[in-house]
């Protein structure tokens, strides 16, 4: 496969989010602002792609029966590592991505790329993989981030962008998006506006109603 | 009448196949039928027993709400209009005054005037929900190319019906998009909700702009003024609490009854929306079981706070209060009687009606956040629904095994 490939396909073609619906527990829950959507998708990106890369490198000394655990320990590292450099650095938004820097040991995303792709492939095209998938996550991270954040706050990044009526401006913010159900219902217009454009993503339908009217009977 | 069917005739061609405007067959349908009952009729063994279609169907919902938007309409102007005189405001500014100016006054004690300041404030409201409401609908049934739907007739009168009198436009349309939208169409539309459209709008209103809608202070249209729904006066002081503004006295059981109190336009007025249910009971569009289900789900959890010998005064609240104060009996009658939301089977029916009139009491009674619990208690039940429905079947399916 050609890097170009690996790389630009999990964004719109094969969006872990919007196509295999992987991680959607965590982009219901950060993404009430921006800033944690940004630091977020930065964190589960650079996940994917170092543990897909170092899975890679010992794909074959891995005996088949324990290589989820190993699989997890590895995750579980890099996923410790990202925790401590937030608190070390960004101690606020860490605090505000509680509990959900820890949950990237269990994202579907990361387990799913080191399974499906880092162990049948070399490190550099699996880190390459890692890196894409972590894209198409934040694309759709930084969408529903920053449509949450702008309807429901009137800021973007912390700056008012729409003024609103408690500050003497005309906007009235919508309460909704400030809950965890709005992303669900972001992600799924997403997610339809994604396939209205490529239909090939579209499943079978698993059953189709009869019509209730039918010529032959009739006559 | 005959020029309006020539005037139909001469634009069909353009609509069908071939024709130019091929693409809005479903904007054509939508208005000939709307004129003209249609001339085509079922062919085939369909099991219709009836003369009736679920246009026939909706449009008699529809009907049936009309004693509840007439007595609403009179209540939103009586309520305004006492709060002005109680306040020592002589008319409005803004284009609501108006046009309350052009046809009546604001003497809270003459029919007309009050009906007429309601109808004011109604009518902009349902107007606005039906053309962005049927417009949302045009373009879908364009899109998939099949017929426009009346179910939205009923959608688009219950959703203006269930709003507070004095919620701004915008956020009518809003609501009512999202209802539609959300709520219908993305499931393939009418037929295939799993959720009462015109509730989902609602509750999208009441989570996105929880300070107007969500029901502790009470909606009156009269600027700068502000009271609690008669629900959150018990849930703060009990019955006693229980007071009509500006010192007119308590609210007795029989204000309620009658509606003479204030809350979202419909559903004030118990004695109105009976009316409408005897109606709908009458010809047999809404089911029984479920009216039943609700009242037995809702007296029996009732009966048992009564029970607890609580010192919190919702936990004292008798059945007979709940039933016609919020939204109870709106809800019963023409929500949760929804063919398309909720259960499909007659045991399922009675089951479903229990779960609203359990979970509304919960709500009502123990979560302290929200005083009026029928909204989310009917969109609870419409998401079990189809689970009951299975669990009958399955039940019925094991007791025709065990008779062989």
């Amino acid at each position: 496969m050609k890097i170009r490939e690996i790389l630009l396909e999990p964004i719109f073609s094969k969006n872990p989010i919007a196509l295999q619906v992987l991680g959607i527990c965590s982009a219901l829950a950060v993404t009430t602002s921006l800033e944690t959507s940004i630091v977020m998708s930065i964190a589960l990106t650079m996940v994917t792609a170092f543990s897909s890369m170092l899975i890679s490198t010992i794909r074959n000394f891995l005996p088949s029966s324990i290589r989820i655990i190993v699989q997890m320990t590895v995750i579980a590292s890099l996923v410790i590592v990202v925790d401590q450099i937030l608190q070390a650095y960004l101690f606020d938004i860490s605090k505000k991505l509680s509990v959900f820097v820890g949950l990237i040991i269990t994202n579907c995303i990361v387990m799913g790329r080191a399974e499906a792709f880092a162990m049948k492939n070399p490190p550099i095209p699996s880190f390459l993989d890692g890196i894409g998938n972590g894209l198409g996550y934040s694309l759709v991270l930084l969408t529903v981030g920053s449509i949450r954040e702008l309807f429901g706050a009137g800021r973007l990044l912390g700056y008012e962008i729409i003024p609103l009526i408690e500050n003497g401006g005309w906007y009235q913010a919508n309460g909704l998006l400030l809950l965890p159900p709005s992303a669900f219902f972001l992600i799924g217009l997403f997610i339809w506006v994604l396939r209205s454009v490529k239909k090939e993503q579209v499943e079978a339908p698993e059953y189709r109603l009869a019509p209730h009217v039918s010529a032959k009977e009739a006559v | 009448m005959k020029a309006i069917r020539q005037f139909f005739d001469k634009l069909e061609p353009h609509f069908h196949k071939g024709g130019k405007l091929e693409k809005y067959y479903a904007l054509y349908e939508v208005f000939d039928t709307f004129f003209f009952s249609p001339s085509s009729t079922t062919r085939s063994g369909a099991h219709v027993r009836d003369g009736i279609d679920l246009k026939r169907v909706m449009i008699s919902v529809w009907l049936a709400v009309f004693p509840a938007m007439f007595f609403g309409m009179y209540n939103v102007g009586h309520n305004a209009n006492t709060a002005m005189a109680a306040m020592g405001i002589a008319e409005k500014t803004d284009w609501h005054g108006v046009l309350i100016g052009l046809l009546a006054g604001y003497d809270p004690n003459s029919i007309w005037d009050c009906f007429w300041h309601g109808a004011v404030y109604f009518l902009p409201i349902y107007i606005v929900t039906f053309a962005v409401g049927i417009a949302w609908e045009i373009l879908f049934a364009i899109k998939r190319g099949h017929e426009v739907n009346e179910g939205f007739f009923v959608t688009s009168i219950l959703f203006a019906l269930i709003v507070p009198p004095d919620i701004p436009l915008w956020q009518v349309a809003l609501g009512i998009s999202f209802g539609v939208v959300i709520g219908k169409e993305v499931f393939g539309g009418t037929g295939k909700n799993f959720l009462n459209p015109a509730l989902t709008g609602r509750a999208f209103l009441f989570f996105a702009y929880p300070a107007q809608i969500s029901g502790d202070s009470v909606w009156t249209a009269v600027d700068g003024f502000s009271g609690a729904t008669p629900l959150s006066q018990i849930a703060s002081g009990g019955l006693d609490a229980l007071q009509h503004p500006f010192g007119a006295g308590q609210i007795t059981w029989m204000d309620a009854f009658l509606g003479n109190i204030q809350g979202s336009i419909g559903e004030t007025s118990t004695l109105a929306i009976l009316i409408g249910a005897a109606f709908l009971l009458w010809t047999g569009i809404a089911s029984w079981r479920i009216m039943l289900g609700v009242l037995l789900g809702m007296i029996g959890t009732t009966l048992l706070f009564n029970m607890g010998g609580s010192s919190s005064p919702m936990f004292n609240l008798p059945w007979y209060w709940h039933a016609v104060l919020g939204g109870f009996a709106f809800g019963t009658v023409f929500m949760a009687t929804d063919p398309v939301s909720a259960a499909m089977t007659n045991t399922g029916k009675l089951v479903f009606g229990a779960l609203i009139g359990l979970m509304v009491t919960l709500i009502r009674v123990v979560n302290p956040a929200f005083p009026e619990g029928m909204m989310l208690a009917i969109l609870f039940a419409n998401l079990f629904a189809p689970l009951i429905d299975h669990f009958v079947m399955q039940a019925n399916i094991r007791r025709r095994l065990a008779r062989q």
